[in-house]
This record gives C-alpha cells, structure tokens and sequence, in this order.
C-alpha cells in the first residue's frame, strides 16, 4: 500500500466515515465552490477615502515609510527623493510592470534603470502592488515578469508603488480579486503579502529592522490614475 | 533528536539554577505577554475571529481526507509534485531522494518546526547533504549544535553575549576586532554570511503555516525575509507540512491570520505572509523550477476522532507558552523534544509515547492561562489531564504516587471518614505550626517542602464553615 492510500484510510477510520459519505463530500465541494466569509473587523469596511488613510497610518505604525503623490507621473520624482534623502546611488532595479514602464524615468537623467530580476548588489528594487490591505497596511504582489519575486526580497530598500483606488479594506477583498484575475483555484506562482520592512526579535527579543530582506520599506500612493 | 522527556525533572532542576538561562527566559515574561495583550485590546472583533478560526479547523478536520485529495489535485495541476510520507522516516527518505536527483550539496532551510521533528538537519549531514538554516535564530542554535527551545523564537534561551561567542567562533574569517556588542551588529554579520549562502544552495526548504485545499497553495508566515530567499533562489523548492496544515480556502487562511500574528507577536501581520502555487511559470523570470510538497503523517492521523482531536488545530502561534509559569521557569528545553510549552506536553505524548512524555503533562498546575490565550481555543489543561488519566490507567506513574492516590480517594469517597479524618488533622497540622504559620517539613510531602513552605490551615475545616454559615443564615432568617 502507498504512503498516500495508508494515510487516507486512516485518516477515514479515525473520522470514521460510513459507507454512505455523499454527506460530507457535498459540503466540501460547495465550501470550495462558494467560500464563506467569516469575520471582517470593521476597520476593513471603510469607504474609500478613509480607507487609504487607515493605509498609510497602519503602513507607518509597521514602519514603512510613505509617501502620497497625485497621478503615476510624479512617481519617477518621488523616487529619486527617496534616494537623495537616504543618501544612496542614483540607481534602481524593476520588472516590467506596465504601469511603471509607462511613467517618466526617462525625464531624471541621472537615474539609472535596471530591468528584470534582482541580483545580490541591487540596492534598491521599485515594484508595482496589485493591491493594499487598509487593516493591516500590507502590500500585495505578485511573481512575474511585470514584478519579479526577487525585487521584494535581495534590495536593501524596496519601493512599492500602489494606487489608492486598489487599496482594499481587508485581505479577504484581495484574495477575491486575484481568483478573479487568474481564475478559480489558480494561482500566480508567488503571492507576497507585505507588511512593513523585513524584521527579526531573536536575539533577546529585541526587535530589529532589516533582518534577511528589505531594511527599509517605501510605499508611494498613486492618489490617481 | 534525541528525547529526553524521560528526564524532565532533572532537565527543570539544572534549568533553574542556570543563571544564563535565567537572565534569558526574562525576555519571555516582559516581552510576549504585553505585545500579544496591546494588539488584541486593539481589535475587538479577536474573540468572534477565535472562534471562526476554531470553527473552519473543526470542519476542515472533520472532511481531512477530502480536502488533502483536493489539495494533492491541486499542487499537481500547478506543476508541483505531493509525496505523502506516514512516518519522519519516510518524509527524510523522500526529502534525500529529491536533494540527490537535484544533486544537492547545500539545501538552505526556512524556520520549520516539522523538520525538528524529522530530525532532518543531523540526517542530511550524515548522507552528506549539507543543511544551512538561515532564520536568525535558528542559525544562532546551529551553531551551538542545540535545538530550538521555543517554537517560533528557537534561541530565546540565549542572552547576546552567548550569541558574540558563537559568532566569533564560527565566523573566524572575520576581523577579530570588530565590534559585536550590540544585537544590531549581531543581526548584520549574520545577514552577510548567510546571503551568500542562499546563492549557493541547490534546494531550498521550508516547513507550512497553511497548505490551502482551493489552490494547492503552501503559505510561510514570516518576519525576517529568509524563508522567501530559500524558497525563490534555489533550483528547487520544498515545502515540508504535516497534514493538520490543510485549510479549505484562502478565506478561511484570511480568518486565521488575523488571529496568529497577534498571538504570536502582537503584530496585526508578520511581515511576510507568502502563498507559493507549484514551480515557476512560463515567463517568470525567478522562482524555482521544481516544486515538492512533502505531506507527513506521523502520528497525527492517530490523534483524529481521539480525546486529543483538538490539538489538530494548533497553528504553533507559542502564547501558550508564552504564558505559561512552567515554561518561564524553566525553558524549552527541559520538555526534552521538539515542542515545549502547553502545546507540547500535549502534543508530545501524542507522538512519542505517555510512556517517554509522560512528565510533560504533569508539569501543569492547570492555571489555564495558556486555554484562555489560544487563538484556537484548544482546551489544553483537560486534555493533559486526559494524558494523566492514561498515564495512570497504564501504570505508568510511580508506586508512590499510585498508592497515595488510591488512598486518597479511599478517603474521598467516604463522606464520614473524610469528615472525620480532616477534623482531626486540621487542629493537629494548625497545633504543630511555626511561629510562621507554614512548615519546612512534612512527612510524605517531601516534594512540597524541599522548593518551598507549606502554609498550614488555619482555623476550621470547610465543611465546619458551611455548616456554621449554614446555621447563621437559617438563624438570620428566623
């Protein structure tokens, strides 16, 4: 007998499932068909515009820094500020999102652009987030040619543009949005969910910015567009 | 690993005269209890979430079978490969055999629990596949050649000045007189040497919060970014999960989240929440080309339809720990196996054996503590209760301990004799008193008195005083 036959019988001995099991399999089919939803807490119910404040205010008390610019055009500028004011090299690594190929590097000179996947001397990575978590202050990103996983993780600092109108109240939202986006019970092959920059408390519980991924975190919100 | 559970009494009496360990376990009473506290206090839906999150693995336990066949369809579909494993054996077997065909020399690893419990780092050293752990802690245990001694924080048993030592001993390469004193520069060192290491590595594995039945997704809930690096860099991605893991949907994960972090940490969200789905697609320019899920039963297909069923929806969030005066006494690694705590003195009986573990179980003063913080409401003090009851119907406590209870209860049971046996000894105990109302000695309750006095009755027996207050309102009333 299989390791996969031997678990499943005894998984149904112990449960103890008759010989009749229409029952219980008619329940998981329509629980995976139809997901319930549980328990939203109200602060992921709240109409748009407080909703994008909840945001940012949950972005910063995880210590992510944020930024709030009016359409996509001004992000490039946004940018470059970013790494005046932390004093890094005027250069940063992106995918090839749509929406970000479409803004206007090319109008800041100095700054270098590299494309495609991170490498281990990428200092700063620029993604684009398919969503926001208002209760939570999370970004949500997907793997891909547009934003590879990598650029979330190798860069010490990670800019994250999200569009304000794609800031959910709960994560129950997002999820809803991307079965929608690829299909029922597919998957992209990486979802990140991310909430602040890369931490540890290990040693002596004490807690750490800037453990194995990003030390810092930025998040441009895109009032329009 | 080797088990010492057997031991638990001698393990919690060097435990507590380890003044290192000490200094260390203060960490866990300051830190864990107020953290977890503020962010519940700040949601006041985290009770209505308990008990939601407790409903969907009640259901999900209940349709175990159908769901893990949904998932296994799942994984398949995306590319991915399920080996079902029923025993730690098996699942390292499995795991070899893929680092072999991957022709693995290094494999990085996530934090995971379940490959503690396979002992799979000795074993993949052994067959000469070296395993590099990269969470910061259990790097840090790696080093010393220990274990973890707390599920989700594994060298929260070490002050900094331990973890300098182990660093300037490991890492001998680096200059000698550089400053280590701060946990900050700790954390940088070891961000450098490992980042070097998740380029080399062949494999990568990582254990489960939640494989997810809708999508065959598995999730990592993370904080330091290193289960992320082990699992988009290598070659190949494994994801090790027992399979309690499964949840229905990503609804029902949504649920559960909310209610984990904050146990755990007190944050409202780790910071990384990951969903993997099979190897990477066609036009990913990262992400691994090999995906395994290595699915392991040992024990816990065992548990199901048992007195023990609940301990199923464990999420390994550690506030039972966290909470607990056994384990602030004394530490993770006295409990001698891979999980320590509450969860542990249940969930080890359960799968190495009452006979080894039965210790774990007894180190419970039923407080409760750790039953009213569980985000998943797992009645843990009835079901150690249930392990001592085992423990007992097997013979397997001492023949003191068996002849006092039987003693006991001859009492107990006699309503008369009880009645005459207390009023006698209670004037008696409360006649040979100290000075100090307590005794340093008490024949037969050596055990008591060695760690602490005994405070002696005052006064008259309970059901004296009923009587009397009995008396007083009926007189009252007349």
């Amino acid at each position: 007998m299989s390791g996969r036959d031997a678990i499943l019988n005894k998984v149904r001995a112990a449960i103890g499932t008759g010989s009749d099991d229409t029952a219980r399999a008619r329940a998981v089919k329509k629980r995976l068909a139809k997901p319930p939803v549980g328990v939203i807490p109200a602060r992921g119910q709240l109409p748009d515009k407080e909703r994008a404040a909840l945001f940012c205010e949950m972005a910063a008390k995880v210590s992510a820094t944020v930024d709030r610019v009016k359409k996509p055009g001004d992000v490039p500028k946004a940018v470059a500020a970013y790494l005046r004011s932390k004093n890094l090299p005027a250069s940063v690594r992106m995918g090839a999102d749509e929406r970000l190929e479409a803004m206007p590097w090319k109008s800041l000179k100095s700054l270098e652009v590299k494309h495609g996947p991170a490498s281990a001397d990428d200092e700063v990575g620029v993604s684009h987030a398919i969503a926001g978590v208002a209760e939570t202050g999370t970004v949500v990103l997907h793997s891909g040619a547009a934003n590879p996983s990598t650029v979330n993780f190798l860069p010490e600092h990670h800019i994250v543009v999200v569009n304000s109108k794609e800031i959910a109240g709960d994560l129950e939202t997002v999820f809803a949005r991307i079965r929608q986006t690829f299909g029922k019970g597919k998957m992209p092959r990486t979802v990140n969910l991310i909430t602040g920059p890369s931490r540890s408390g290990d040693i002596e519980q004490k807690l750490l910015l800037g453990a194995h991924g990003p030390r810092a975190l930025h998040l441009i919100v895109v009032d329009s567009g | 690993m080797q088990i010492t559970s057997p031991a638990f009494k001698e393990n919690a009496r060097q435990a507590l005269s380890d003044a290192q360990l000490q200094k260390a376990l203060g960490h866990v009473r300051s830190g864990f209890i107020d953290k977890r506290q503020y962010a519940v206090d700040a949601l006041p839906e985290f009770d209505a979430l308990r008990d939601s999150a407790r409903a969907i693995k009640d259901h999900t336990l209940a349709h175990l079978d159908l769901y893990l066949e949904a998932y296994e369809e799942k994984v398949k579909k995306a590319g991915g490969y399920v080996h079902w494993a029923e025993t730690a054996a098996d699942a390292r077997n499995v795991i070899l055999e893929i680092c072999r065909s991957a022709g693995a020399r290094t494999v990085t690893k996530g934090k995971s629990m379940i490959t503690e419990e396979i002992g799979l780092n000795e074993f993949l050293e052994k067959e000469g596949v070296r395993p590099v752990e990269t969470d910061l802690g259990e790097y840090i245990i790696q080093l010393r050649g220990e274990h973890p001694s707390h599920i989700i924080a594994p060298a929260v048993h070490l002050t900094k000045e331990q973890v300098e030592a182990d660093f300037r001993r490991a890492h001998d390469h680096l200059p000698v007189a550089r400053d280590l004193s701060e946990p900050e520069a700790l954390l940088g060192e070891a961000r450098r040497v490992l980042r070097y290491q998740y380029f080399q590595a062949d494999v990568g594995i990582t254990g489960a919060n939640f494989l997810v039945a809708e999508t065959g997704s598995s999730i990592i809930v993370t904080n330091e970014g290193n289960g992320d690096l082990t699992q988009i860099l290598p070659r190949v991605h494994v994801v090790v999960a027992s399979i309690e893991k499964i949840v229905p949907t990503l609804e029902d994960v949504s649920q559960i989240l909310r209610v984990l972090a904050r146990s755990a940490t007190g944050q409202d969200m780790s910071v990384y929440t990951t969903v993997s789905t099979g190897p990477r697609r066609p036009g990913d320019p990262d992400g691994p080309e090999e995906y395994h899920v290595v699915l392991l039963d040992n024990g816990r297909s065992s548990m199901l339809g048992t007195e023990f069923q609940e301990m199923l929806r464990c999420i390994r969030c550690g506030a039972c720990m966290n909470h607990c005066p056994v384990y602030h006494a004394v530490g993770g690694h006295a409990y001698g196996w891979v999980y320590p705590g509450p969860m542990g003195a249940v969930l080890t009986p359960s799968l190495v054996g009452v006979e080894k573990a039965g210790h774990l179980p007894n180190a419970s003063t039923f407080c409760g503590r750790c039953e009213s913080v569980c985000p998943m409401r797992i009645p843990l003090p009835k079901m150690m209760r249930h392990w001592r009851e085992r423990e007992f119907s097997r013979g397997l406590n001492p023949a003191t301990q068996r002849y006092g209870l039987r003693a006991w209860a001859m009492v107990a049971k006699r309503p008369k004799l009880y009645r005459f046996a207390t009023s006698v000894g209670i004037p008696l105990l409360s006649f040979f008193k100290g000075r100090k109302g307590s005794f340093h000695y008490l024949p037969l309750a050596g055990g008591w008195t060695r760690h602490r006095e005994m405070p002696a009755p005052e006064g008259r027996t309970f059901m004296q005083q009923w009587h009397d207050r009995a008396a007083r309102k009926q007189g009252a009333r007349t």
